[in-house]
């Protein structure tokens, strides 16, 4: 695994056939593959063409609100020092993408697709949601363009994010709850997958995450790469050199590819994914890649967690963003080639790391990337105090606070 | 002479019935839809995900699971229906993961050991042929591909190069056992498919009583009949084989029979 020479490029996977070495592919059903294939030509069309750039990034600007800005943490920086090594206490810098407008970086990724939906000439949205923020900025960006949006959300998590419910309904979207299985994000994008087999001729099926059938992996790494232009853009603006490390949290891994994938080839910028460990990797958990093995599942090859028999096991992760037995492939292609490191995260340390966020900088995060803060108050302290971390503050945490507040046993 | 040659060279269409594996007494439903005139089994591997099934496939699959089925479970099945039907083709019907889970070469010799035909994977396009294909076609089981109403004739060579066994038309652009193409649409597909491939055409999805069945048996060489066996298995339980008999009995008939009432 490790044993191959590195290649002279992590960036340029995948191959034609959508594969990051083992991973990726596309395992969809017959039904889907002539509209799969369209997809592809469509994209790389539209890769091509300076308009759907230049529509795609003015709307990044007016609509989203980037560039997000990239921020020095002094206050945790200093905090995190105070129990460090002599010398030691990295600077912990955040890239902001939690001021984006609908508050999350999924966002950058729904503007993307719903230019190609349009493209393709398809004239209905569907999505699948887990804690509603992608759920929430597909429906932003259909109402944004007068398109009718169906999302696909497990029952459970309707019952956990009533919030984001209501504002999928006031944006125009119609929310189905998914009552198979666990009724949580992976059940919903099954139903996902089944309503687009069914109505390939008119509907457009916006993924939000990193993962599924090529070329959604590549897609929706492209439109995020934005976070890692900026902030490769930004880092070298103000303080003339490249971080030391990134850190981003991973469920399927759509912000952390998006901040890692533009600095791949910068040999000096170590990378740290950080998935969900719940209660524990020996108990509950959503890591994939710590707690699983390579399987296929919702149209790629890559890391699942499942039994012996290939039979999908349900994750866990206090954030339901982050709450899926997979990860995207090109982090499994990532992982085996040593390029990035991966670690994880308790749901306890993640709520630890939010209050810590909460009391020193003035930032509520969105518990998925509060995974990251949680990683960071680790290795920060073990990295010199020149050495600069770039975290990516991929969500706010407004969604979350009634969580937290059950989690510490408050009651609203 | 394979199996499937047999089954589907008798001069008139055979019938392709679906169960899920594990779901009630799976031995007693093959034997009543042998006894009831199956001509073709198409064994379903219950997955914890299988997205491109309707409502009752979608349930078999959790009963069968929820009573701790295993894939150990499904080779034991099979091994012992071919044991007491040597004649009777025999496919395993499911989703990518289970069967690549021990490696492709072991599923292979798996299916080969149990007297498998042939297998049929439903996320596996045959742009991914090499995940599953050459070592189930090295072990002399059939790769059985799907064609839908969505692949056009540029692709069909595409799907045709890897098929292998039969040729399975999914008359529907969905799900399992929801609705049903018309039968001009599917008259229509399948004379597409047989000037295009040897190999036997069988039609499915939706179908779901005799009528139906017998409008497409005129044409096409095999009928497959899934969601509405599934249901029986799973409204009635222990009871279920003979209620699986009296149907399959009423579909096999119009279907043997549709061409010369035609």
């Amino acid at each position: 695994m490790n044993d191959a020479p590195a290649p002279n490029s992590f960036r340029n996977q995948p191959d034609e056939r959508g594969h990051f070495g083992q991973f990726g592919g596309r395992y969809v059903s017959e039904t889907l593959m002539p509209l799969i294939l369209a997809l592809e030509k469509e994209y790389t069309a539209a890769k091509s063409d300076p308009a759907f750039a230049e529509q795609f990034e003015d709307l990044l600007e007016h609509y989203v609100g980037r560039p997000s800005p990239l921020y020095y943490a002094e206050r945790l920086t200093e905090e995190l020092r105070k129990d460090a090594p002599e010398g030691m206490g990295a600077q912990v810098w955040f890239k902001r993408d939690e001021l984006n407008h609908t508050g999350a970086h999924k966002i950058n990724n729904c503007v993307g697709q719903i230019l190609l939906a349009m493209r393709m000439g398809k004239t209905r949205i569907i999505a699948e949601t887990g804690a509603g923020q992608h759920g929430v900025a597909t429906a932003t960006v259909a109402a944004r363009f007068g398109l009718p949006c169906v999302v696909y959300m497990g029952a459970k998590d309707v019952e956990r994010q009533q919030p984001n419910v209501f504002r999928m309904k006031l944006l125009g979207a119609e929310v189905i709850p998914v009552k198979a299985g666990a009724a949580t994000l992976k059940d919903a994008m099954n139903e996902a997958l089944r309503d687009w087999v069914a109505n390939v001729h008119d509907t457009f099926y916006i993924i939000g995450t990193a993962a599924g059938p090529h070329p959604y992996p590549e897609l929706v790494r492209d439109f995020q790469s934005v976070i890692g232009r900026e902030a490769r853009e930004q880092m070298l603006a103000r303080t003339g050199r490249l971080p030391d490390l990134l850190v981003a949290a991973i469920g399927g891994g759509s912000n952390a590819i998006g901040l890692f994938h533009p600095f791949l080839d910068d040999p000096s910028v170590k990378m740290l994914g950080v998935e969900a460990a719940g209660h524990g990797l020996d108990k509950e958990h959503a890591a994939s890649l710590a707690g699983g093995s390579p399987g296929i599942l919702h149209g790629n090859k890559t890391y699942l967690l499942q039994d012996d028999d290939g039979q999908i096991l349900e994750g866990h992760s206090i954030s339901a963003g982050l709450d899926y037995p997979g990860i995207g492939p090109e982090h499994s292609w990532l992982k085996e080639s040593g390029r990035v490191d991966y670690t994880y995260a308790t749901d306890k340390e993640a709520l630890d790391a939010f209050q810590l966020l909460c009391r020193t900088e003035g930032i509520i995060p969105a518990l998925e990337p509060s995974h990251a803060v949680a990683a960071v108050v680790k290795v920060a302290r073990e990295m010199p105090r020149d050495a600069i971390i770039c975290a990516n503050m991929c969500g706010r945490g407004d969604k979350d606070i009634f969580t937290v507040a059950a989690a510490l046993g408050v009651e609203l | 002479m394979s199996r499937f040659d047999k089954a589907f060279g008798k001069g008139r269409a055979a019938l392709v019935c679906f169960v899920t594996a594990g779901d009630g007494d799976t031995a007693a439903v093959l034997e009543a839809l042998v006894e009831g005139g199956a001509d073709v089994i198409e064994l379903g591997m219950p997955f914890t995900d299988p997205m491109a099934d309707g409502p009752a496939i979608q349930l078999a699959n959790l009963r069968a699971l929820g009573k701790g089925t295993t894939t150990a479970d499904i080779f034991a099945i099979a091994t012992a229906f071919r044991a007491r039907h040597p004649q009777v083709p025999l496919v395993l019907m499911g989703y990518a993961n289970p069967m690549i889970r021990r490696g492709a070469d072991w599923f292979a010799d798996q299916c080969k050991a149990a007297g498998v035909d042939g297998v049929i994977c439903v996320d596996t396009p045959p742009e991914e042929d090499a995940e599953l294909g050459p070592a189930l076609r090295g072990a002399g089981v059939a790769t059985i591909r799907l064609a839908t109403p969505t692949t056009d004739a540029a692709r069909l060579p595409t799907v045709l190069e890897t098929a292998t066994g039969f040729l399975y038309y999914v008359s529907v652009a969905g799900i399992t056992g929801l609705q049903q193409a018309s039968t001009d649409t599917i008259d229509q597909a399948v004379a597409q498919l047989k000037s295009a491939t040897d190999l036997p055409v069988a039609v499915g999805f939706g179908v779901r009583t005799p009528e139906q069945a017998g409008a497409i048996a005129r044409v096409a060489d095999g009928v497959v009949v899934g969601s509405a066996l599934v249901e029986l298995v799973g409204k009635y339980g222990d009871n279920a084989p003979a209620k699986v008999r009296e149907l399959t009995a009423a579909l096999a008939q119009a279907v043997h029979t549709a061409r010369e009432n035609a």
